[in-house]
């Protein structure tokens, strides 16, 4: 038969990881995409490290500021009754670890009606969206065809309330900075403007204007999705230590009787 | 505001899968527990197997005696993955420093997640079952051009046929027992499809079927669906992790590999 590998691809991986991103010489220092962490960039602080590692790039202060701000102000709130937050706050109720609660939280974070499935998605649209137009393609078409397809666009509309309380204070931010005139942030403000006055009346969330911002800084999807996975850590921990330090079980306990049972009735195991 | 309307405005959590009623002195514990109309404590703990009420956890029926044993079977074929598996080498490293034992899994549980022989990989085997069936052409068709997420995901694109081993020379001797093993229990007929064709896909994929592609293909034929098989895949392959994670904890970092001179850096700037 005719296979692709005629011996292990493996076989020059063994005890040899090529890397240029870096790592640690022990005793001596340490290596980050080519640069000495201790010298050529000690002064960074974590957040621009983060986004030198995933990127390769050195983001400019008003940049740190405007993604620092988008975390701080959007994605990480004290409050148990998010999904993510609640499962951290479950652990602290439950009296598991912080790291336990907070790394299952930050998983369950990548979800799909917020988080990081949303935020991928989102990033991709308007970066999508951005392509088409400038091959010519009617906005209104890339909407209609992205709204068959999808049933959806992900940084349009929010579950649960209908206004964006959190667009406000990153408008003004915006306008500080000097992101509120870039092309894919322009673009997204057009769409929200097609999809308010069409049959959904959808209006863009965060998660689309943070996408479009990350679009103008040149991120990729993939990286944009990188960079946001820690975002919501901040929230969870809180909710974690809010749990933690009060009764145990205290948080949000449920009576039998909160279970409605939509099954089969009550019937008797058989031997097979 | 009365008793009633305050109960009215409750949020409830609705299943068909659990119920319950509690003790007389306690709203908040059970007396009893029923799972799918089945009383847990009284009937099911004195009378079926633990593969009998999985099965009736996901499925909410009891097996017939060949469903339950296929799935008894599945549940060894999986349970350890071996010392060397990816996931069973992120619980070692949760062992070896000493982290907590819940750690362990959950690191288990992400890195066996995934598309390579992971729990992913299941769910899009699955999936592709489910979309060519029994039809040589449509499996040729996903192969040679396989489909993909309307937009980016989470997950990636398709690197290589879902249940084959892109990294594979020759299908493993564990592979093929597994494979005619199910096949001698499964009531079902992808299992024998697939024992049938496997030298025909192969020469399609250029790369030989996985554990992986025999464990969606014996969950397709307990009627499992693709998200109940990823949940599946993931839990029945723990027992490995945690054993491995609690011997190497016992042994300590000393006597676990550091790949202290693997690490090449091609752009060391020097000191």
């Amino acid at each position: 038969m005719n296979m692709k590998n005629s011996s292990s691809p493996l076989h020059g991986y063994e005890d040899s990881w090529r890397t240029d991103l870096g790592g640690s010489i022990s005793g001596e220092r340490v290596v980050v995409r080519g640069r000495n962490l201790f010298t050529d960039i000690k002064d960074y602080p974590w957040f621009k490290l983060l986004l030198f590692m995933i990127t390769g790039r050195e983001f400019n202060d008003d940049e740190l500021q405007m993604l620092d701000s988008l975390w701080a102000l959007t994605i990480s709130y004290p409050d148990p009754r998010v999904w993510n937050n609640r499962v951290s706050a479950l652990a602290g109720t439950a009296r598991t670890t912080a790291s336990l609660g907070v790394g299952a939280a930050c998983a369950v974070s990548e979800a799909k009606i917020y988080g990081g499935q949303a935020n991928l998605a989102a990033i991709d649209f308007i970066l999508d969206c951005k392509s088409q137009v400038n091959e010519g393609v009617a906005l209104e078409e890339i909407i209609k065809k992205e709204l068959k397809v999808n049933r959806a666009i992900y940084g349009f509309g929010r579950p649960v309330v209908k206004g964006d309380e959190r667009i406000p204070p990153i408008e003004n931010l915006m306008k500080q900075l000097g992101f509120d005139n870039g092309e894919h942030v322009k673009l997204a403000y057009q769409v929200e403007d097609i999809l308010k006055n069409g049959r959904l009346r959808m209006q863009m969330n965060i998660t689309g204007l943070a996408a479009a911002i990350g679009a103008d800084m040149g991120f990729s999807p993939y990286d944009y999705y990188l960079v946001s996975a820690n975002g919501f850590n901040a929230g969870t921990t809180a909710c974690y230590l809010d749990a933690r330090s009060k009764m145990a079980g205290a948080l949000f306990p449920l009576k039998c009787e909160r279970v409605k049972y939509e099954g089969a009735v009550k019937r008797t195991w058989k031997e097979i | 505001m009365s008793e009633d309307k305050a109960n009215l405005e409750k949020e409830f959590i609705h299943s068909k899968i659990w119920n319950e009623e509690p003790e007389e002195d306690n709203p908040f514990v059970a007396a009893q527990c029923f799972c799918a109309g089945y009383d847990v404590y009284n009937e099911i703990l004195t009378r079926a197997s633990w593969a009998e009420y999985l099965y009736l956890l996901f499925k909410l029926d009891q097996p017939e005696k060949w469903q339950a044993t296929l799935l008894e079977k599945i549940a060894i074929a999986v349970a350890n993955p071996g010392i060397r598996s990816h996931t069973v080498r992120a619980a070692m490293c949760a062992g070896v420093g000493g982290s907590s034992n819940a750690s362990a899994l959950m690191a288990a549980l992400s890195v066996g997640a995934g598309k390579l022989e992971g729990a992913h990989d299941v769910f899009l085997m699955m999936s592709w079952w489910n979309e060519c069936g029994e039809d040589i052409d449509k499996w040729k068709s996903h192969i040679t051009s396989p489909p993909q997420p309307h937009r980016t995901e989470v997950w990636g694109e398709i690197e290589h046929t879902p249940g084959f081993d892109p990294n594979g020379v020759s299908c493993a001797t564990p592979v093929k027992q597994t494979l005619k093993e199910f096949v001698k229990h499964s009531e079902g007929s992808k299992l024998k499809w697939l024992l049938k064709h496997r030298d025909e896909l192969e020469s399609i994929t250029q790369i030989p079927l996985a554990m992986s592609g025999v464990i969606a293909t014996a969950l397709i034929d307990l009627e499992i669906n693709p998200d109940q098989g990823e949940m599946l895949f993931l839990l029945l392959r723990l027992p490995g992790a945690a054993a491995h994670a609690l011997e190497q904890k016992k042994h300590g970092w000393r006597k676990y590999p550091f790949f202290g001179t693997a690490l090449k850096i091609e752009n060391d700037p020097g000191e």
